[in-house]
C-alpha cells in the first residue's frame, strides 16, 4: 500500500511537470494572452485552441477510464460528484473571473511563472494564497449555504 | 496571431489534457489546481503529500521551460503591480468559494459534462470579459 501511494506521489510530480510545460508552450504563461482572449476587439484566440486540446484529449478520454472499477494505483475515485447550482459556486466563479480579466492570470500560470523572476507573477500568486487563507477564515460568516 | 502560435496552444493544451488524463487513470483525481493549492495549505499529511508534489512539479516544470524559451514568460500586460495584488486575492477567494478554476471546472469540469463546471465556466469567461472590457473603457486598458 506504502509504494502505491509513492507511486502515486510519483505520478502527480509528473502530472504537474507536464501540465507546466503545457501551460508555458501554448502562451497561457503570458498574461497579455489571456487579456487578449477577453477582449473581441483585439482578440488573441490562444486559449481557445488550448481548451480545444485539453478537452478534445480529455472528454475522450474521460468516459474509457470511468469504464474501469477503479483507477490503477488507488482503490476509489475521487471525481466530484456533486450536481446543486449554488450561489456560492456563481459568486466565487465571478469573482474569479474579475480577478482573472485584472491580472491576466489564474492559478496555474501563476505558480508556473514563479521561479522566472516576474515580480507580478509572484505578488499574484503570493496574494492568491492569501485570499484562499482569508476565505478559510471568513467562510463562516458567510450567509449563503454551502 | 499566426498558424504557428495557434499550433503551439493547440500542442500545448494537448499536453494539459495529457496531465489531466494521467491523474485521473492513476490516482483517479481531478486536477483542480486551485483545489490542489488550498488544500495543501493545512498541515501536511502523508495522504495529502501528492498535492505539494504536483505543486513542486508545476515549480520545475516551468522553471526548466523558462531555461530554454525564456521568452514564454514574456508579461507585456498593462497591468500594475498594485492590480495583480488585488488580481490575486480575488483569484483565491473566487476559487475556492467557487470550488474551481479554470483546470477544475474549465478542463476537467466541462470534459465529464457536468452542469456545474459549465456554468463556473461560462461565469468566469463572462466577468473576465466584462472586466478587461471596463479597464479599456475607463482605464485606456492599463491599470
Amino acid at each position: 500500500m506504502n509504494s502505491q501511494l509513492n507511486k502515486q506521489n510519483g505520478i502527480s510530480f509528473a502530472a504537474g511537470f507536464i501540465f507546466a510545460i503545457g501551460l508555458a508552450i501554448s502562451g497561457m504563461t503570458q498574461p497579455q494572452k489571456i487579456i487578449g482572449f477577453l477582449n473581441p476587439w483585439d482578440w488573441d484566440p490562444s486559449l481557445l485552441f488550448v481548451m480545444i486540446g485539453a478537452v478534445g484529449i480529455h472528454i475522450i478520454a474521460y468516459p474509457l477510464i470511468r469504464k474501469r472499477s477503479t483507477p490503477l494505483l488507488e482503490t476509489k475515485w475521487h471525481v466530484p460528484t456533486r450536481k446543486d447550482i449554488t450561489a456560492r459556486l456563481v459568486l466565487g466563479s465571478a469573482l474569479f473571473g474579475i480577478g482573472w480579466g485584472l491580472g491576466g492570470f489564474c492559478p496555474g500560470p501563476g505558480v508556473t511563472s514563479l521561479t522566472f523572476g516576474d515580480l507580478r507573477a509572484v505578488l499574484f500568486t503570493t496574494a492568491m494564497v492569501l485570499g484562499m487563507i482569508l476565505f478559510k477564515k471568513t467562510e463562516r460568516y458567510l450567509k449563503l449555504r454551502e | 496571431m499566426n498558424l504557428n502560435q495557434a499550433l503551439h496552444s493547440l500542442a500545448g493544451g494537448a499536453l494539459i489534457g495529457i496531465s489531466v488524463t494521467l491523474m485521473l487513470l492513476f490516482n483517479g483525481r481531478i486536477t483542480g489546481i486551485s483545489g490542489i493549492i488550498s488544500s495543501s495549505l493545512t498541515k501536511p499529511t502523508r495522504d495529502g503529500l501528492w498535492r505539494w508534489l504536483f505543486i513542486v512539479g508545476l515549480i520545475a516544470g516551468g522553471f526548466l521551460i523558462q531555461i530554454i524559451r525564456p521568452d514564454f514568460f514574456t508579461n507585456n500586460s498593462e497591468r500594475s503591480t498594485a492590480a495583480v495584488i488585488i488580481a490575486g486575492l480575488l483569484v483565491g477567494y473566487g476559487t475556492v468559494l467557487g470550488s474551481g478554476c479554470t483546470s477544475g471546472h474549465g478542463i476537467c469540469g466541462v470534459s465529464r459534462l457536468s452542469l456545474r463546471s459549465g456554468l463556473a465556466t461560462v461565469t468566469f469567461m463572462l466577468f473576465g470579459f466584462l472586466t478587461v472590457q471596463a479597464i479599456r473603457y475607463f482605464a485606456g486598458g492599463s491599470i
